[in-house]
């Protein structure tokens, strides 16, 4: 069957079997291979992209349900050269270590600040919740987030990263605010 | 610090003239991963590439009667399918294991666990190729399935390895270190004798990518091209000669990005050697990546032993000696990635960080129907095995002799003048300073103050609980003389090209799957040569590419490439120091070295920059200097290094569900001198997150016939952001005295000495049902049974 869609803003039209997943078309058949398959079940994540906005499992859609519809992908943040600040943040927090997880999440974190700037720690725990990553431990993803986030509202004053590396002063904080 | 703009990586000014050690090198691996630009196997797309997919025995133990390949050989789309008769016929059917083992590439006789490779199918496309393995007919006798490890050597149990000549049980080998005579006296004369049996079930490492390959073989010229997903390529490639007797010169391993290792991409898989057969026969490239079941269900698993521990001690807390029964299960094959020496890997420093007078382990290790594998998940060669059972074994003296578990630690760790110490059980633990460490992780706590929170909750009827565990970790294997696999020892090379123009090129043999050696390892280098870190590039992952070595796992990469890359740096400075003395017409010795410049000595300003220095070196130079800057060096380490830490976890249980929620996490690391701390912290994140996991909820379990109960992500659960806190880091430094820039190495000791912290912490918080003792996973129904009087083990 002949499919249609709009993937980061290119109109493509490729001919495919019905039961295509969209993350294998988005990976054999138009070489976007940044979104990643992990799991089959749609535990992992690593394959997360956006269908008219919203952040979907591209294991779980076929192709032929994206016709239609825009799609974005990983590739699709950077625009004209410029990364968007959800990439920065990774980069400067150590958000990512072998890489895998990153495209999915990079997109569920740029829906999450597009939705809600300021987010808390919790609410960025919940938005990646359907995500595994193997290597981080979430802090620094979650510390990623809030850099971005911090930039995108230009509350970010110190060029010093908040994410630097923290131990005993930020503990007895962390003390403190406890109940 | 230079703000990095439109995704440029800037290297901080201060990471310029202090490479190692200092702020937070932005890495450079990232630039491509987060524009989507990794390079991981099955991105590669060669043109005319096939597809290969295996078919796998659904039951654990079967004899196979016939295989009918007709059907899908008759699929339009299939090229090539293959049964393990077929490769028996090319001597190709059976290939040998990292530990001297032998392992089914495709059964031909029996099937001996669930998901064993039966046949495979190379088709035109991924789904093609997964419908022709329907169309596979496969008849089983159905055998017994040996899946208790405790009965498995039983008169009456099936012999599993009938394969191998005159195999009438399932033992597959026994192992001892320690002095038992001297163990035994001193559990006689202890006033204290405490005896735990504790399981450390069956976990995975469980990448998220999972195991592939893609085998491109040039009939012509007789070269085999192989991208895999593997931590070790130049062992793979040596091993790939044998298996499939290709000269090893025409063999090229590419290991391109890698997404997460954990030591699932050590061992050597029958994929890899089906794609390799399949482009062989095919004459097309072929590619194999195996689904998240296959990954889970065959490749190397870890941990898997049943461990009676016992620990004597003085009445006021002095440990005397500790002797452990070990009763390991290795799966169908014995698939372990361990040095040939150490068929239990490293489990003798058992004794952990204590100074005891005498130690004894005793080990019997079994075949059962059950995927091969043992050492993998960042265990540093059963390390975490190790350190769970000595962590829990203190905590259950502590128990009985009514003491603090930090105190009772207090007065056991060996102290920093007993450096280098010896363990009873013969390890050399290179440096440490213990104490000052667990203080570190003490104060951060505010222990003192958390046991008074304690006393408050349980005295409202809420269950809190505090775990700490001191873990010393044994990484970087080699040296040579003690440390090899299948005859390969664990030395790695490393090459350093410096260019006219002064910019540098590191090739070592290591493999990075996310730890950052291309940031870390040209900190190294910038350290020692001056060059600035963003203008030395590091290449990895390719045998054609890089000097020969062994690849990344144990935490070897620091200890042993990171000490090769030093040293290859320190030759090239002293051949930069010969050509400085022809320019700059003075003796060697009037030659000072500072930070990428020779000057003369009592005259700083006659100097030359390392950047004169190379461009010099590829032109005119007096007679007797070799043109050139570069050199290669291959290091064999002179011991292990031993990174140490302490931990402390608070966890409350939910008295109404049992379920554990980790309030609180400190870890305070000593891992000698750290390169870049971002980096180290990172690792220490996620080794966390692995132990909480293997607390809590990791464990692969099986049925009573074999079947694999963890099978998908759904089953097999892995924590997400919601089942760990925000970890609260500490660094002590207590450099290597052995390595060149005195690194230990940190990748695995988060996830070796976590499992004990969570553990102790929620036996702790179980206090009020006086339990001692509750086996991992710590999932809600299991600690529901244990907080109902009903302990059980999960095996």
């Amino acid at each position: 069957m002949q499919v249609t869609m709009i993937v980061n803003g290119e109109r493509v039209t490729r001919d495919v079997e019905g039961r295509l997943l969209l993350v294998h078309f988005l990976r054999d058949h138009l070489a976007l291979t940044g979104t990643h398959w992990g799991c089959d079940t749609s535990n992992c994540g690593a394959c997360a992209v956006w269908l008219d906005g919203e952040p979907v499992k591209s294991c779980t859609v076929l192709a032929a349900m994206a016709a239609g519809h825009e799609v974005r992908t990983v590739e699709g943040l950077e625009q004209l050269g410029e990364l968007d600040p959800i990439q920065r943040g990774f980069m400067h927090c150590h958000g990512l270590q072998c890489g895998f997880c990153t495209p999915g999440m990079l997109m569920t974190t740029r829906a999450l600040l597009d939705s809600n700037p300021n987010p808390s720690e919790q609410e960025i725990r919940e938005a990646i919740s359907g995500q595994i990553c193997r290597c981080t431990g979430y802090a620094s993803i979650v510390r990623s987030v809030q850099w971005a986030a911090a930039e995108e509202s230009g509350t970010r004053t110190s060029t010093v990263d908040p994410a630097s590396v923290r131990s005993e002063p930020r503990s007895r904080e962390r003390t403190a605010d406890r109940p | 610090m230079t703000a990095a703009a439109g995704g440029r990586v800037t290297a901080f000014v201060d990471n310029d003239i202090r490479p190692v050690g200092r702020g937070r090198m932005l890495r450079k691996e990232d630039p491509r991963f987060i524009r989507g630009r990794g390079r991981f196997v099955d991105d590669l797309q060669l043109p005319g590439m096939l597809h290969l997919a295996i078919l796998r025995a659904p039951i654990a133990h079967g004899r196979i009667l016939s295989v009918d390949i007709t059907a899908a050989e008759a699929h339009p789309k299939v090229k090539l399918v293959v049964t393990g008769v077929m490769l028996a016929e090319r001597s190709l059917a059976w290939m040998p294991t990292l530990s001297g083992d032998v392992q089914a590439v495709l059964a031909t006789d029996k099937v001996r666990f669930q998901g064993q490779e039966v046949a495979f199918v190379v088709a035109e496309d991924r789904y093609a190729a997964r419908d022709a393995l329907e169309l596979i007919a496969v008849e089983y006798e159905q055998l017994p399935a040996v899946v208790d490890v405790r009965t498995a050597l039983d008169r009456s149990a099936p012999v599993i390895r009938d394969d191998v000549e005159g195999k009438t049980d399932n033992h597959c080998f026994d192992w001892e270190t320690g002095d038992k005579a001297a163990t035994d006296a001193a559990f006689a004369r202890a006033d204290v004798a405490v005896s735990q049996e504790m399981v450390y079930p069956r976990v995975h490492p469980a990448p998220l990518e999972t195991c592939g390959a893609v085998a491109d073989y040039d009939a012509v010229d007789g070269t085999l091209t192989v991208w895999s997903t593997t931590q070790a390529p130049h062992a793979h490639r040596t091993l790939f000669a044998i298996v499939a007797g290709l000269p090893e010169h025409k063999i090229r391993v590419i290991s391109p990005d890698i997404g997460g290792g954990f030591g699932n991409k050590v061992p050597i898989y029958p994929g890899y050697i089906c794609a390799i057969v399949g482009s062989l026969l095919t004459g097309k490239p072929v590619k194999w990546t195996e689904d998240r079941s296959e990954n889970l269900t065959s490749t190397a698993f870890a941990r898997d032993y049943i461990m009676h521990g016992e620990i004597a001690a003085t009445r006021d807390g002095k440990i005397l000696a500790i002797r452990t029964n070990v009763l390991a299960d290795h799966g169908a094959f014995n698939g372990v990635a361990a040095p040939t020496k150490y068929p239990a890997g490293f489990f003798g420093v058992f004794t952990g960080s204590y100074d005891i007078e005498a130690a004894h382990c005793a080990m019997t290790a079994v075949y059962t129907n059950k995927a091969p594998g043992g050492v993998a998940y960042s265990c540093s060669f059963r390390i975490t095995e190790a350190v769970y059972l000595v962590e829990r074994l203190v905590d259950c003296l502590a128990y009985e002799l009514k003491m603090d578990p930090v105190e009772l630690r207090l007065r056991n760790l060996i102290r920093p003048e007993q450096f280098p110490y010896t363990t009873k059980t013969g390890w050399v633990y290179d440096s440490g300073n213990y104490e000052p460490t667990l203080r570190a992780a003490l104060r951060i706590a505010d222990y003192e103050a958390l046991r008074r929170e304690q006393q408050d909750r349980r005295a409202r009827g809420e269950l809190m609980g505090i775990g700490v565990s001191f873990f010393t970790e044994a990484v970087g294997a080699g040296p040579r003389k003690d440390m090899d696999i299948m005859g390969l020892a664990m030395a790695d090379g490393s090459e350093l090209r410096i260019h006219p123009t002064g910019t540098a090129v590191l090739r070592v043999s290591c493999q990075t799957q996310g730890q950052g050696h291309e940031t870390t390892f040209a900190q190294i280098v910038a350290e020692e040569i001056g060059i600035p870190p963003a203008d030395i590039r590091v290449v990895h992952g390719d045998t054609d590419q890089t000097p020969f070595g062994l690849g990344t796992y144990g935490s070897r990469s620091t200890p042993v490439s990171g000490a090769a890359a030093a040293l290859v740096a320190r030759k090239v400075r002293e051949k930069a120091r010969l050509i400085a003395s022809a320019m700059l017409e003075v003796s060697v010795a009037d030659l000072v070295w500072e930070k990428g410049s020779f000057y003369v000595a009592g005259d700083p300003a006659a100097s030359v920059t390392i950047r004169d220095i190379a461009m010099r070196a590829y032109g005119d130079l007096p007679d007797g200097i070799e043109g050139g800057l570069e050199a290669q060096v291959c290091y064999n380490p002179e011991n292990l290094t031993n990174p140490n830490g302490a931990y402390i976890c608070v966890v409350d249980v939910d008295p109404g569900t049992a379920v554990v929620t980790v309030r609180r996490f400190i870890a305070v690391d000593d891992c000698g001198v750290r390169i870049n701390p971002m980096i180290v912290e990172g690792q220490v994140h996620g080794g966390l997150t692995d132990g909480v996991g293997m607390a809590l909820m990791e464990m692969i379990a099986f049925d009573e016939d074999g079947n694999c109960l963890g099978g998908s992500l759904m089953d097999y659960l892995i924590p997400t952001a919601l089942e760990v806190p925000d970890w609260e880091t500490g660094f002590t430094e207590t450099p290597s005295p052995h390595h060149p820039i005195g690194a230990k190495g940190v990748g695995e000791s988060a996830t070796v000495g976590s499992p004990p912290a969570v553990v102790n912490a929620v036996v702790d918080a179980l206090r009020p049902y006086a339990l001692r003792h509750v086996d991992m996973p710590l999932t809600p129904s299991r600690l529901w049974e244990a907080m109902s009087g009903n302990p059980r083990p999960p095996i």
